[in-house]
Parts: structure tokens; sequence; C-alpha cells
């Protein structure tokens, strides 16, 4: 009987199409080492973490107060609004426009609020909190879809609807909800952090002015206090304290500015709109201009941000690769296993907009620190989560060991599960490519800098539109690939 | 369990109403100003906090500094009124002023109606400082300071284009934005960046305070004198502070003789200045296509 060829699954078919795909793009990428002495920078930075400069304590715990407080009422702002549109989140109206918002990162957001309400808390608390509702909405209506339904269908049909989500759903599902917001907690401090790059008064902004100074010693101070306050989260952040410290943070970040509706109603009705159309020109020219905006920096700001992040996507899967037997007990024993951790920990801990400050400061400007940066933090998590998830399975008693184990035991049982979370994350590292463009990449994030330094704002906002739009289709690409692939993922991976 | 959530929500609406109403009841108005962050921030903090000193004194009003970090925020600031005066660079200044109606260039540094930018080299190019532009510095990498700067962008781009004929684009072999003039410095002093423009007061300030390695980076170019640095105050301060407001500032800027302070702009005085002066500005900008 002729046998049947051998047949390569589908995970593996897809694996090398994307490994191709990032080689091909390496060719077109600009990653040169451009600094005449990069690594005599880089040592000066790493020597640093030995003298750590806390002089200037006033303004840093200013900034860490700050951070926190931005942070804390982001989140409650974000899981609020969340909520509620978490319980209508079957209209499709509220997915693609809660899509939309998500798709647009924080520091996008921070950019065009700066321009609305200026200095104003507003700016940081909404740059947060509305992408974090949107994120909040999609999440917590997953929470509700998958939770136990037991209760609710032994509640009798009379009760009120509010009884019945307190008494038969709450309770299954509090601590689902619990653990989700907590982790964005975590996420909302990296992220009110890196606000401060565009002038919010957090951590992130003294970070950027001790490094543009090449004050690398203050820049550990800073850094070294974010670990801690990340590293000891849970012993501070006490559901008893919560109260209070929703109740000071609005005085916290309170400050002098005062928002005028003019300036509303002048962004909505002028700023964002294209210049042929507020100059009564007709639609030939409106074309034109559009045709030039799109031909001139949207087009090599999308292949950019797509080339960094294919590259980025595939070195993230290596790194992840080797990141997760450190805290795995099939390799390392206890004390191993936390010496990973907190390696990880640290990693990941390190918004990756201020990993790929730091190395294009180190090396200049191309898309080598970008894609380290990327793919070191998110290698970092999801290398924590497999490894975690590795510690799940049991493996036989007189198994191999070594490569042998890595290779033919552990690797095959959590391919899907980590194909999973890199086409959970790959939506989440284009968003962080574009953005990346900040810090001179020519990604989309450069152009959309560049058009707001310029005071073009309706060029800006359609560039970031455009970016959102990408956005929508990377996620919904890989949301049919896990599920051709029949991949499930966790929400904690978001 | 019921109650705390009730008692929660209840909590932060208080507190999300309560952050945005905030205001502190002053009984006078403080004057708010900002500036274009050109240079480190502990060199603006110290110039701008000794400004806010002596113009409260001379003004006898409060008067406040806001930091920000970039160009554009402070045009922003100023055209939104979260900030009624402003030391704008020469393009700066005039997008703030196309933008604010009857807002009013009021004074500018003695050196600032002869301004200039400098091209700065790293040793390693062997380029060497000439009469005209050396065109050997096409093919290398090339940093401007801020992406709305007037002399760390607008103009070293107007006369490096005229030069080439060609799009810095197409000159260089990389051209970035390092931030502001310092970072400039720094970045062709350590060879991040083979050639950088930047302002030519703070490149003199940085050589005198021993802050520049000349083995490693030198200038190799200054370019034509054009008009830069003022400040703008917006034209709806005398309904605020009354009549004649924006005229006590304009003097107590001019009436400005200590030395210490006017150092660290580092300029020898201030004298009038009008938004004409500015014309140069515009056309240059306009014609580079920085401003429509």
């Amino acid at each position: 009987m002729p046998s049947k060829p051998y047949k390569h699954s589908a995970a593996w078919n897809v694996s090398w199409v994307f490994i191709f795909i990032a080689v091909g793009s390496l060719f077109v990428a600009d990653i040169e080492i451009s600094t005449f002495e990069p690594w005599g920078e880089l040592s000066r930075f790493f020597l640093a973490i030995f003298s750590p400069d806390w002089t200037h304590y006033k303004d840093i715990g200013d900034a860490i107060l700050q951070t926190l407080a931005f942070a804390i009422l982001g989140v409650v702002f974000g899981c609020v609004v969340g909520f509620a549109l978490a319980l209508v989140f079957h209209w499709r109206l509220v997915r693609t426009i809660c899509a939309l918002v998500r798709a647009v990162h924080e520091l996008f957001w921070a950019l065009i609020f700066l321009q609305i309400f200026g200095l104003h808390p507003l700016t940081g608390l909404l740059a947060i909190g509305l992408p974090y509702a949107a994120t909040f909405a999609k999440i917590y209506a997953e929470i509700l879809e998958e939770g136990d339904k037991s209760a609710l269908q032994a509640v009798d049909p009379k009760t009120s609807v509010i009884s019945v989500f307190f008494y038969a759903r709450l309770p299954d599902l509090w601590v689902h909800f619990k653990t989700y917001t907590l982790y964005r907690l975590e996420c909302a401090l990296r992220s009110s952090t890196v606000l401060g790059f565009v002038g919010l008064p957090t951590v992130g902004y003294l970070l950027s002015s001790a490094f543009l100074e090449g004050n690398y010693t203050e820049v550990w101070g800073l850094l070294l206090l974010f670990y801690l306050i990340i590293a000891t989260i849970r012993y501070w952040l006490r559901p008893k304290l919560l109260p209070f410290y929703i109740l000071v943070s609005p005085f916290i970040i309170a400050n002098d500015s005062e928002i005028s509706s003019e300036n509303m109603v002048r962004f909505f009705t002028e700023d964002i709109i294209p210049t042929p159309i507020r100059n009564g020109e007709g639609l030939v020219e409106l074309g034109q201009w559009f045709n030039e905006l799109f031909l001139t920096q949207a087009l090599p700001g999308i292949a950019n941000t797509l080339i960094l992040t294919q590259i980025a996507l595939v070195i993230t899967a290596i790194l992840t690769l080797l990141f997760f037997p450190l805290i795995s007990s099939h390799f390392f024993k206890q004390t191993g296993q936390t010496m990973g951790h907190t390696f990880l920990v640290i990693v990941r801990s390190t918004p990756e907009y201020i990993l790929a400050y730091i190395l294009l400061q180190l090396w200049g400007p191309s898309m080598l620190p970008a894609i380290i940066a990327l793919a070191m933090h998110n290698g970092a998590i999801i290398g924590h989560l497999i490894g975690r998830y590795s510690n799940e399975i049991t493996l036989r008693i007189d198994t191999v060991k070594g490569g042998n184990r890595y290779f033919y035991e552990l690797l095959p049982r959590l391919y899907g599960q980590f194909l999973a979370f890199l086409f959970y994350r790959w939506e989440i590292i284009l968003r962080e490519s574009a953005i990346l463009g900040i810090l001179g990449i020519a990604t989309l994030g450069f152009y959309i800098d560049s058009a707001i330094q310029d005071l073009r704002l309706d060029k800006a906002i359609i560039l970031i539109v455009i970016t959102a739009l990408l956005n929508v289709v990377v996620d919904s690409i890989s949301r049919r690939l896990r599920s051709r692939l029949r991949l499930k993922t966790a929400v904690e991976c978001s | 369990m019921k109650k705390t959530i009730i008692l929660s929500t209840l909590l932060i609406l208080f507190s999300l109403i309560s952050s945005t109403t905030l205001v502190a009841a002053d009984t006078q108005k403080t004057l708010v100003f900002s500036a274009i962050p050109d240079q480190d921030e502990t060199r603006l903090k110290q110039r701008f906090s000794g400004m806010a000193d002596y113009l409260s004194k001379k003004l006898n009003i409060p008067v406040k500094y806001v930091p920000v970090k970039s160009y554009s925020a402070v045009v922003t600031a100023f055209r939104n009124n979260q900030v009624q005066l402003a030391w704008f660079g020469g393009l700066s200044g005039v997008q703030a002023r196309l933008r604010v109606t009857d807002s009013q260039a009021i004074a500018q540094g003695i050196e600032d109606t002869q301004f200039h930018s400098y091209i700065i080299a790293h040793h390693s190019t062997g380029l060497k400082k000439g009469d005209d532009l050396p065109k050997g510095i096409a093919g290398k990498t090339f940093t401007f300071g801020s992406k709305g700067s007037t002399s760390g962008r607008l103009m070293p781009q107007f006369y490096i284009e005229k030069a080439f004929n060609k799009k810095t684009d197409a000159i260089f072999k990389r051209v970035g934005f390092s931030g502001n003039h310092s970072r400039t410095i720094a970045l062709v002093q350590t060879g991040a960046y083979q050639i950088g423009a930047v302002n030519f007061k703070v490149w003199d300030k940085a050589l005198k305070d021993g802050k520049v390695d000349l083995e490693k980076v030198s200038v190799i170019w200054k370019t034509p004198a054009y008009p830069d640095y003022q400040w703008t105050i917006r034209g709806d301060v005398d309904a605020s502070w009354g009549e004649g407001f924006s005229k006590k500032v304009q003097a107590a800027l001019l009436d400005l003789k200590d030395e210490a302070l006017l150092s660290k702009f580092p300029r020898s005085g201030f004298i009038k200045a009008e938004n004409s002066d500015y014309q140069p500005i515009v056309d240059t900008a306009k014609s580079i296509g920085l401003i429509d």
C-alpha cells in the first residue's frame, strides 16, 4: 500500500510564511548602527546603574505621585466606562467604535488631547482612560460571555436585572474582573510614565530630560524607583486603600490651567478640517491634497511600520523561545526560576518606548533599536506566559533531559499556545511600531509627529485614522489565523 | 457588597468631576508664560524661574513659567490662552501670531536681529571650515535640532537646499531630528551624526562652558544672518490685566539689566520688536513648505 506523503501542519506552514516575510523585510529595513562609538556609550549607560542619582528627590517624588495618580484615575475611568460599554457590546456600532479607539495608541491620544485641552489634567486622564475603556469593554464583554452561567439559569425570571447581576453573575465573575483590572493598572503605570515624554508631569518627563542631557545616573535613579513601584504593586494596592487613592488622585493631578469650550469647538470645526476644504477649494484640490499626503507620507509610513512589525514579531518569537525555560520547572530549580522571574519582570516592566529610546540614543536612529526594544519587551511578556503554561505540563518521570526535552517534549506541546499569544500580540506590536516613529524611525508615528510639530492637525488626524485602520486590518487577519489554527488565547495577554 | 460598589461609584464620579474643576481661587490672575524647549532643561529652568521672579516684581502680579516638551506645544498653549506670553523662536513666533490675531512680538534679544546657525561636523569627516557651504557634506548623516526650530531647522534647511538645489533628504544619507541644540552638539560630538545644524548662541555658550571638545567637533560653516527669538504676547492681555498691560510687559523686558539673568539667555539685552521684523521668516518658511 503506497504511504500517504507527509503533510506539514498548518501551524508549521504559517510559521514559515511569517519567517520568510521577516527575512524579506530585513533586506529592505535600515538596521545600521550609525553611532561612532556605540559601545562606549552603552557601557557608560550601564555603569551608571551603580551610582543612581536622587538629588532632585522633590521633583522625583512629585513625578511619581503624578504617575500613580494618572494611572489610577485612567484605569478607574476606563473600567467604569468600559463596564457600561461591555453590557451593550453586542451592538455592532459599539464594537466598531471600541475597536477604532483601541487601535489608537495612548501617546497619539495624548497628542490629540494636548491640542484640545493643552496642559489641563484631562489630557492625561483621557489619553489613558479612553483607549483603556475600549479595551475594558472588549475584555469585560468576553468575561461576561464566557463566565459560568449556571447560577443565572436558576434565578426566578421575575428578578430585577440589577439583582440578577449582583447576586447571580458578579460573584462568579468578580475574580476575573479583578485580576484583569489589576493587570491593566500595571499597564497604566507604564502608559502614564511614557506620557511624560510628550509633556505630562510624570516620571517620563524627568526621564526624557535626564536622557537628553546624558545624565545616566539620574536616569537610573528614576528607572530603579519605577521598577520598585511595579514590583511592590501588590503590597501598596490594597482594596481597602483604593477609595483613598481615588479620592486623593484628583488633587495630585489638578493644575491651574483652564479649558475653554472655544478651543474644543475650534479643534473640531477648524483645526482638523483638511486645508483645501477650510479654504473653500474644490474637490479636485482636496483630491490632490489627499493624494500627496497619501503618497509621500502615509504610504512610506505604512510600509516601514509593517516592515518593523514583521521583523519584530519573528524576533519576539525567537526571544520567547529563549526566555520561557528561564522560569520553567522543567529546566531550572527554584533559585534559577526566581532569577529568571526577576529578569523577565524587569525586561517586561520597561516600556518598549523607553527601551527603544535608550537604544536609539546609544546606537543612532535605525530600525535596529526599535526591533530589539519591541522583541525584548514582548518576548519577556510571552515568555513569562509560556513559562507558566509549561509548568502545568507533567512529563513522564523517565523523560529525556536538556535539548531533547525542550525540542521533543515541551515545544510540541506548547507550540499552539505560543503561536496564539504571538498572534495576539501582533496587533500590539504594530501599534507600538507606529508609535516608535515619534523617536525618529520613519514609521507612521514619525509622519504624525511631524504633522503635529508643523501644526498641521488636519494631516495628523488623517494619518492617525490610517494607522488605526491598519491596526484593525491586522487584528482581523490575526483573529482569522487564530481561528483557522484553532488557537485559543487567555485575556491576560492583551 | 452592593453598598461598597455604590459608594465607590459615587466616589469615582466625585473625583472625576472634581479633578476637572479644581482651579486655584487666586485673588489676582497669574500671568503664565512659556518658552520653546530649545536646549537642556536644567538651563531652561534656571533661566525662566529667574525671569518669572523678575517679571513678577516688575509688574506686581504673580507670574509663572510652565515648561513644555515641544515647540508646537508652546504654540498650542499660547493659542489656547493657557500661556499669555512666550519666548518663541522666529518660526514658532510666526506660527503663533498667525493663529492668534492681534498678538504682538514685543521684544527681542539684541543678537536676535542678526542671528546665525552653524553647521558643525565630526572630525572623522575631515571637513574644514569654509566661506561657502562645504560640498563634502553630501552623502553624510545629518541632524537638525527640533522639527519646529528656526536656527536648528528652518534656516539651515533653506540654505543647504539652496546650495545643492535639492531637498535635504536627497542630499544626505540620513536626516534626523535631535530634539534640541544641546543634543545636536552632543550627537555630532559622539559621531552619532556626522553633520549637524545648531543655534550659534547655544554653541558659543557651550564652548565657553567647556562642554565642546574641538578635537571631535567643529564649525564648518556659518549661515547668513536672519531674525530669530522674540517675546510675543497675546492681544487680549489688556482686557485681563488692565489697559496698557502689554506695554508694561514690554517696558519690563526692555528694562532688564540684570547681567546674570541676561547671560542665561544668553543675550546682552532686549530691544523692541515688531511683527513685521519677522517677514523674512514667513517668506522662508513658505518657500520650503513649512507653513502654507
